[in-house]
């Protein structure tokens, strides 16, 4: 463990790390357009050279090794004039289109000429060199050549992690430009990632820019729910619209990265299908009703079936995009009722992509590891399926889980159609709902404070960005009225809603693999559930 | 004074194997194989205190023993032969005249660090020297010097040449090795050094093709002949190729430490047309100017070079003479620099166009006095910040030839117009009507750079 200095600071930092490392961890910015910690070195930009002690020439942080008795100055006379130089050279072509560019806001070149530089343009003589703006290069990326500062991390995520290479730099000097190959455009799974690592406007995403001013948008931590990998991202939203999903750091889970279909999963989250009632078939329609009216009747019909033909006629399947919150809560009313029949449905469409090397899981479902670490579906809902065909089961209770999408409507009516009442809770209208006798608008998971398991056993929070929409609820608050009610407990107004972290705590408590674990506990990394469950 | 790397001037024919050989071609690399272990080659030539003639002037012998002796990958050697530095032809002529002199000086070179393979990269427009390589490569390979059991030693060497695509950045060594493993030559960052990171992750030696020539004359005749020549600091003969306003232009081997006084007026035959000596580029254009005055009084070696104030670099001397446009010179290696630039460092990148723009704009009368300072402090901002050394090889002419020559460079800002061009009155000229009576033959009397330093000042 070597021991430097840096701005007087002494720190001591792991073998091997690098000097913006270093001072990053010990609570200091050495600027830097073209290092990134998951990418080669290259050392390009010279925006992190640094004086350090003994060295006769300033030296660049990322391709020097923290040692011990260095001594490091990022804010020298020095160091400040080579910062100064540096942005002053990467201004000198660029258009300064700030106002038009969509970077804005969150553009390393003006925070940097914020931070670091300042000084008035001395770029007067000539005509700046021009380049190519706004072209279409494929993977949803838009590429502005002018704005680029040739720092190649996309370039360098094409070959070192994609392994796709369709961007590369061309011409020489200050006529260098990123570009794609003749006749080629960049088609990959995970293109997007290069706007995230992009520090200027160069590359932009094109569904997103031109959509919303960066500096509006809230961001509240979360986990994809587009596959079992569970990538942690920043939901970016704002006024209760989401915006994009960017990736969040966690080693455990996707490094810096996600895919590409993960990034694009969030209008579906707030389509014009959401439920935004309780609704009952009224005639050919839906029509909708009051929430007391609909858990009464929910809670009435749990009751008298179950009286009528045993607690085991009522079923319930939740599908493996719940929560381990929503499954638990699903499980413990079963409990209450005294039902042992209930199922996961961990359905992905026959088009989804297969497993790759990097992040993409063919399993489509968030949290099939954590149904199962509750105990909900090593059998799927194969033996669920056959009771309710012959008739055993009367009332299914189904959560998140379309399965007439996922049986296909005359399996789904084979094995289902015995049924007296159909209860669906689900985000959207979709044909299990146009099936069922009730169905109970939910929130979806950017609306929800709650966690997902990974496949790989890893437990990862979700926090809720804004309310659902129009009168949907959380799943575990529903399913913990019904409960209330069949307890007979008096509906009480007012009473602040159960928190998702009460229930995680009642699952640690219950449940062996999420022993020990708190929702608040685990982090912006999450934590390994207890027991692995295959 | 004896001549060892242009033997060709007194042997005709030197190129073809049997001159060479006649002449006691390859007997330096029979002693480097069978009397030599490879470490009394590299102490022989670490003795001879033979420095790199590709412009670092690096100890060679020092260099090879970088590599380390039980590499468990292979070691190569590169020979660079992208000559490219403006002013520079030295190697140029060695190709066409005494290529078994690099053939056999790259051999005992792979026997001192164990190398077993050298790849010969070369200038792309070396079409011709290319040919002439190749064919001493055969002969050589025919007669068992090259290939998989040197002279029955059983030590294998395979040479293979490696033409360039016409981008002096791949002359820097590390540009150079990524080139050759068929990359953008982009420059890399040190450590790791060649020595040991090199060519395809290999240990490598890189050495310009006048170093590898001096080799066999070293292990024939021993460091101690070597170091006959020259001042002890940098030993041997140098080729100068000497270039500009000069009357006897052409390839000069002569001592290290001869007086560039010498080589201008005894050597070079004197300034072209009887005219004045203005100024002195010394070691190929990325390096500071002398003033007349300054180039009379220095010896070309490295050190004396260095302690003048610019360095030898290649030893490309361009002589110019008292009519010459010293903006323009300027501007005309800053485009050379500004084109060649690979655009990886983000000084250079931008710092190179730059100051050819504000250039231009001088040499064309529309500059002004602020500019200069501009492009100090550009240059200065360029110089050390970057992987490799082609900033610095601008920063350095435009740091030397703006307050050797201030006076001229204000004066092109004073009249709007180049004083040196026969046109300069009428075209671009926003101001300066004094300049409008000025003729071309009057303005070099006027505005050399001596004269008008209290002008300069009396105009401040």
């Amino acid at each position: 463990m070597p021991k430097l200095t840096i701005d007087d600071r002494q720190v001591e930092v792991p073998d091997g790390i690098n000097l913006i490392e270093a001072a990053r961890l010990c609570g200091v910015e050495i600027p830097h357009y073209c290092y990134h910690p998951a990418l080669a070195v290259v050392g390009n930009c010279r925006m992190c050279l640094v004086e350090v002690e003994k060295a006769p020439k300033l030296q660049i942080a990322c391709n020097t090794r923290a040692t011990d008795g260095m001594v490091v100055r990022t804010r020298s006379e020095r160091t400040q004039a080579a910062q100064r130089a540096v942005l002053e050279f990467l201004l000198v072509n660029h258009p300064i289109d700030c106002p038009v560019c969509d970077q804005a806001g969150e553009c390393k070149l003006q925070d940097y000429y914020m931070d670091f530089d300042r000084q008035p343009s001395r770029f007067e003589r000539g005509r700046k060199n021009h380049k190519g703006k706004a072209l279409d290069i494929g993977g949803g990326l838009m590429l502005d050549q002018e704005r680029c500062v040739l720092c190649a991390r996309c370039t360098r995520f094409f070959d070192d992690v994609t392994h796709t290479s369709e961007l590369a730099i061309f011409e020489r000097g200050d006529h260098n430009v990123i570009d794609i190959y003749p006749g080629r455009k960049v088609d990959n799974s995970y293109a997007l990632n290069t706007v995230d690592i992009c520090p200027v406007g160069a590359l932009t995403e094109k569904d997103f820019r031109f959509r919303m001013r960066v500096w509006y948008l809230h961001r509240t931590p979360s986990v994809c729910g587009g596959c079992e990998r569970g990538c942690a991202i920043d939901i970016h939203h704002h006024r209760g619209r989401i915006y994009r999903f960017k990736p969040r750091h966690n080693p455990e889970v996707n490094g810096y990265w996600m895919c590409d279909a993960g990034r694009r999963s969030f209008p579906a989250l707030q389509s014009e299908s959401r439920l935004t009632a309780p609704l009952k078939p009224a005639g050919e329609r839906m029509a909708p009703i009051g929430w007391d009216a609909a858990l009464a009747e929910a809670a009435a019909k749990i009751a008298e079936l179950s009286h009528a033909h045993g607690p085991s006629a009522i079923g319930a399947v939740a599908g493996a995009h719940s929560t381990n919150e929503e499954a638990f809560a699903l499980k413990r009313l079963m409990a209450a009722i005294g039902s042992g029949r209930i199922a996961a449905l961990a359905w992905s469409p026959a088009d989804a992509p297969r497993d790759d090397n990097l992040l993409i899981r063919a399993n489509r479902n968030p949290n099939a590891r954590g149904l199962a670490a509750i105990g909900i579906g090593a059998d799927g809902i194969g033996p669920l399926g056959e009771a309710a065909a012959a008739g055993e089961i009367k009332m299914l209770i189904a959560m998140r889980a379309d399965l007439v999408r996922a049986l296909g409507e005359p399996e789904f009516v084979r094995r289902f159609g015995p049924l007296d009442y159909l209860l669906v809770l689900d985000t959207d209208a979709n044909e299990t709902g146009q099936m069922a006798n009730l169905v109970l608008p939910i929130a979806a998971y950017p609306e929800l404070d709650g966690s997902f398991t990974n496949f790989k056993g890893q437990v990862q929070r979700l926090c809720k960005a804004f309310d659902p929409p129009g009168e949907a609820r959380s799943a575990i608050e529903i399913l913990d009225a019904l409960a209330a009610r069949l307890a007979g407990a008096a509906p009480r107004p007012g009473e602040a809603p159960l928190a998702a972290g009460a229930v995680f705590a009642e699952m640690a408590t219950a449940e062996p693999a999420f022993a020990g674990l708190t929702l608040d506990g685990l982090g912006e990394h999450g934590a390994p559930s207890r027991t692995p469950t295959a | 004074m004896q001549r060892y790397l242009t033997r060709w001037l007194d042997i005709p024919d030197l190129r073809r194997i049997e001159v060479y050989e006649a002449h006691g071609g390859y007997g330096a690399l029979r002693k480097a194989l069978f009397e030599m272990t490879p470490e009394q080659i590299i102490n022989e030539v670490k003795n001879s205190n033979l420095r790199g003639r590709g412009g670092a002037a690096f100890p060679t012998g020092v260099k090879w023993s970088f590599i380390p002796k039980d590499s468990k990958k292979p070691v190569y050697v590169c020979c660079n032969a992208d000559e490219s530095e403006p002013g520079t032809f030295a190697n140029r002529y060695e190709l066409e005249n005494d290529p078994h002199a690099i053939i056999e000086g790259i051999l005992i070179a792979c026997r001192a660090v164990g190398s077993h393979t050298c790849f010969v990269y070369m200038r792309g427009e070396f079409f011709t020297q290319k040919q002439i390589f190749e064919t001493a490569l055969g002969e050589a390979r025919a007669r068992g010097y090259v290939g998989a059991d040197v002279m029955g030693s059983g030590f294998g060497v395979e040479i293979t040449v490696h033409r360039g695509a016409g981008a002096y950045i791949c002359g820097e060594e590390t540009g150079l090795l990524e080139s050759l493993e068929g990359k953008r030559a982009y420059p890399r960052n040190r450590p790791p050094f060649p020595a040991i990171q090199g060519a395809f992750g290999c240990p490598t030696v890189v050495n310009n093709i006048e170093t590898l020539s001096n080799v066999p004359h070293i292990i024939a005749r021993g460091a101690e002949w070597y170091k006959t020549m020259g001042p002890a600091s940098s030993p041997g003969n140098k080729l100068f190729c000497l270039s500009g306003h000069i009357n006897k232009p052409g390839l000069y081997e002569l001592p290290m430490g001869f007086a560039l006084k010498d080589l201008i007026y005894e050597v070079g035959g004197g300034i072209l047309d009887g005219r004045k000596l203005k100024a002195v580029i010394p070691g190929g254009s990325s390096f500071p100017v002398f003033t007349a005055e300054e180039a009379v009084k220095v010896n070309m070696d490295f050190d004396s070079v260095r302690a003048a104030g610019s360095l030898m670099g290649t030893a490309g001397v361009m002589v110019m003479h008292d009519g010459t446009c010293m903006v323009e010179v300027l501007r005309t290696v800053a485009h050379f620099y500004h084109h060649e630039s690979c655009g990886q460092c983000t000084p250079c990148r931008e710092g190179t166009g730059w100051i050819e723009k504000l250039l231009i704009e001088l040499e064309a009368g529309r500059g002004r006095t602020e500019d200069l300072q501009t492009l100090l402090s550009v240059a200065t901002n360029m110089e050390g910040n970057t992987i490799c050394v082609l900033a610095d090889s601008l920063s350095m002419p435009v740091k030397s030839f703006i307050p050797k020559f201030r006076a001229e460079f204000e004066e092109h800002v004073r009249l709007g117009c180049c004083p040196f061009k026969e046109d300069g009155a009428t075209p671009h000229a926003t101001g300066g009507g004094d300049g409008v009576a000025q003729t071309p033959a009057a303005a070099p009397n006027r505005l050399s750079a001596q004269s008008t330093d209290t002008d300069a000042e009396a105009d401040n």
